[in-house]
């Protein structure tokens, strides 16, 4: 029965993990075939660096994924607040306003957006499909994860120390940026990371949001699949996929790490 | 409390979602019910019957793939549930991390894979079978569906399945119950809120992509999602009878989950009086 279970655990692993390492060798392949190796080669990575039109748009992702996780932190992380001292009732809505760009298929949100974009420029001359837009977009499904993220240490959150700092003199706004902001922060951090990388993983709202200006990297890739040639965007991916290995393996080794320092510690008070 | 003065902060939120969610979905409304000069009119929603037969499809292969999902990840989900330490978490982080990787990019790594003259049947040529017409298809579709979503399966069963208590698995074992019993009685139905969100997290992306269908099953067999793209950004410009297909997307996949919760629930009560 383990061994059988072991057996297929592999099974799936080399489900998930096949094809990412065929293309990881085809980025090195000296010919353009995707199915014959014709020797070693990193002339792709060359021509991908080369190619301005990639990496226009990787700095566009970068840029729209920083202002929408900074953006969408503020608002998330002031309305998680808000939300808290808000009456039941009032904040059961909005909770499901929150839930709903988590809940709607993105094809939806993308064109419900686009329409909105189309009517406002139609009739104001504003928001012309672009870089504003997609930041628009980008904030609005970024904001919900940002606030679930934040609310679980709300509630964690012993109330009577912010209560207690004022007693002590401690000025409400003071009070609150020295003990609130501090109790809070990891879930903070952990609702930017993810609002960065949502953004910057974004093709569906990208695609129906962008226009022919703002092209972030998922869109620039999309339109390259479609044709279907250069192994170019196999060393992009083998390159995207490194760096997200090396980032987990670190945050893995680090949560192992602090668990394993908590067991030491629970066995010495034990 | 003094605390009440803290609402004011939830302000600029609400602003934002009425704006950039709210409204925008009245506009889909506006469009679905109106025409091109902006007249009221049902024939969209009317109109939506011919093209039952692809929302249909849509539905089909979506849920064929999210049962393989449930069907593949179910008995990974649960072994990593009772891994120890350091091999549970070296576990969830190689589920996750395919999934970091930009999903237009894995699409495109199956492409290549399953081609004619692609590597499995390059591979099946050496052993004397095929070649089997693999890309363009709708099971090739499915395949994209469940190597896309699957972790989203996994992940949630995983997380329901640890914190089922040991102490009630041993219990069942004390009095009696065999392995089969103890899956069936115990693990099963403790389970099930975590099959429920995986259902729901793998048939929504599913039953409403579009990139899947156009990489892998060659524009052939459109799905609903083609035609929304289509109708919104591709040949056949058409925002009134795309709106109308988006709201029928919407409201399908809202009833689904309504029915999904309504499930869930008795099933929960269910378990807890059995």
């Amino acid at each position: 029965m383990k061994t059988l279970s072991k057996i297929y655990n592999i099974l799936i692993f080399l489900f998930l993990y096949a094809p990412i390492v065929v293309m990881i060798i085809f980025s090195f392949n000296d010919s353009k075939s995707r199915t014959v190796w014709k020797g070693f080669t990193t002339k792709w990575y060359a021509e991908l660096f080369g190619d301005q039109a990639i990496l226009d748009a990787l700095l566009l992702s970068f840029i729209i994924a920083i202002l929408a996780a900074i953006i969408s932190t503020v608002i998330g992380a002031a309305a998680a607040i808000g939300l808290k001292s808000m009456n039941v009732k009032l904040r059961n809505f909005m909770m499901s306003l929150n839930n709903i760009p988590m809940v709607n298929p993105e094809i939806v949100t993308g064109v419900s957006l686009m329409l909105l974009f189309v009517v406002v420029y139609r009739t104001t001359g504003l928001l012309q499909p672009g870089f504003g837009t997609v930041l628009l977009s980008h904030i609005t499904f970024c904001v919900p994860y940002v606030i679930l993220s934040i609310m679980p240490k709300l509630r964690q959150m012993n109330p009577y120390i912010y209560e207690a700092a004022q007693d002590l003199g401690c000025p409400p706004a003071r009070a609150f940026m020295k003990v609130v902001v501090p109790e809070i922060m990891p879930g903070i951090i952990t609702g930017m990371m993810m609002a960065f990388t949502l953004s910057l993983d974004d093709f569906i709202i990208s695609y129906f949001t962008s226009g022919s200006s703002a092209q972030t990297l998922p869109v620039v890739i999309y339109s390259m699949t479609r044709k279907r040639v250069s192994p170019k965007i196999n060393a992009l991916s083998t390159i995207l996929f490194l760096i997200v290995l090396f980032l987990l393996v670190i945050i893995n080794f680090r949560q192992i790490r602090d668990s394993a320092k908590e067991r030491e510690k629970e066995q010495v008070k034990g | 409390m003094a605390k009440k003065k803290n609402s004011w902060l939830a302000a600029p939120f609400g602003v934002w979602m009425a704006f950039f969610t709210l409204i925008p979905l009245g506009v889909v409304v506006y469009f679905a019910l109106t025409d091109s000069a902006g007249a009221f009119t049902f024939d969209n929603l009317l109109g939506i019957g011919q093209h039952a037969g692809t929302l249909l499809r849509s539905i089909w292969l979506g849920a064929i793939a999210t049962v393989l999902c449930l069907i593949l990840g179910y008995p990974v989900a649960y072994s990593i549930s009772r891994a120890k330490g350091v091999s549970q978490q070296t576990m969830v982080m190689l589920i996750m991390l395919p999934q970091w990787m930009n999903f237009l990019l894995r699409t495109y790594a199956w492409m290549t894979l399953l081609e004619n003259n692609g590597l499995i049947n390059k591979f099946l040529g050496l052993i004397g079978i095929g070649p089997l017409s693999m890309i363009n298809t709708s099971g090739a579709v499915v395949l994209g569906m469940v190597y896309n979503f699957l972790p989203f399966m996994i992940l949630p069963l995983y997380s329901v399945m640890t914190k089922i208590d040991k102490h009630t698995i041993e219990a069942a074992q004390d009095l009696g119950a065999n392995g089969l019993n103890v899956f069936r009685r115990v693990i099963l139905p403790l389970s099930v809120p975590g099959i429920i969100t995986g259902i729901t997290m793998v048939f929504v992306p599913a039953v409403s992509t579009f990139v899947i269908s156009k990489l892998l099953g060659g524009g052939k067999d459109m799905l609903i999602g083609d035609l929304i793209e289509m109708l919104f950004a591709g040949t056949a410009v058409n925002y009134n009878v795309g709106s109308a297909l988006s709201l029928v997307l919407m409201i399908l996949i809202v009833v689904c989950m309504a029915v999904m919760n309504k499930f869930d629930d008795g099933e929960e009560t269910g378990a807890l009086i059995a």
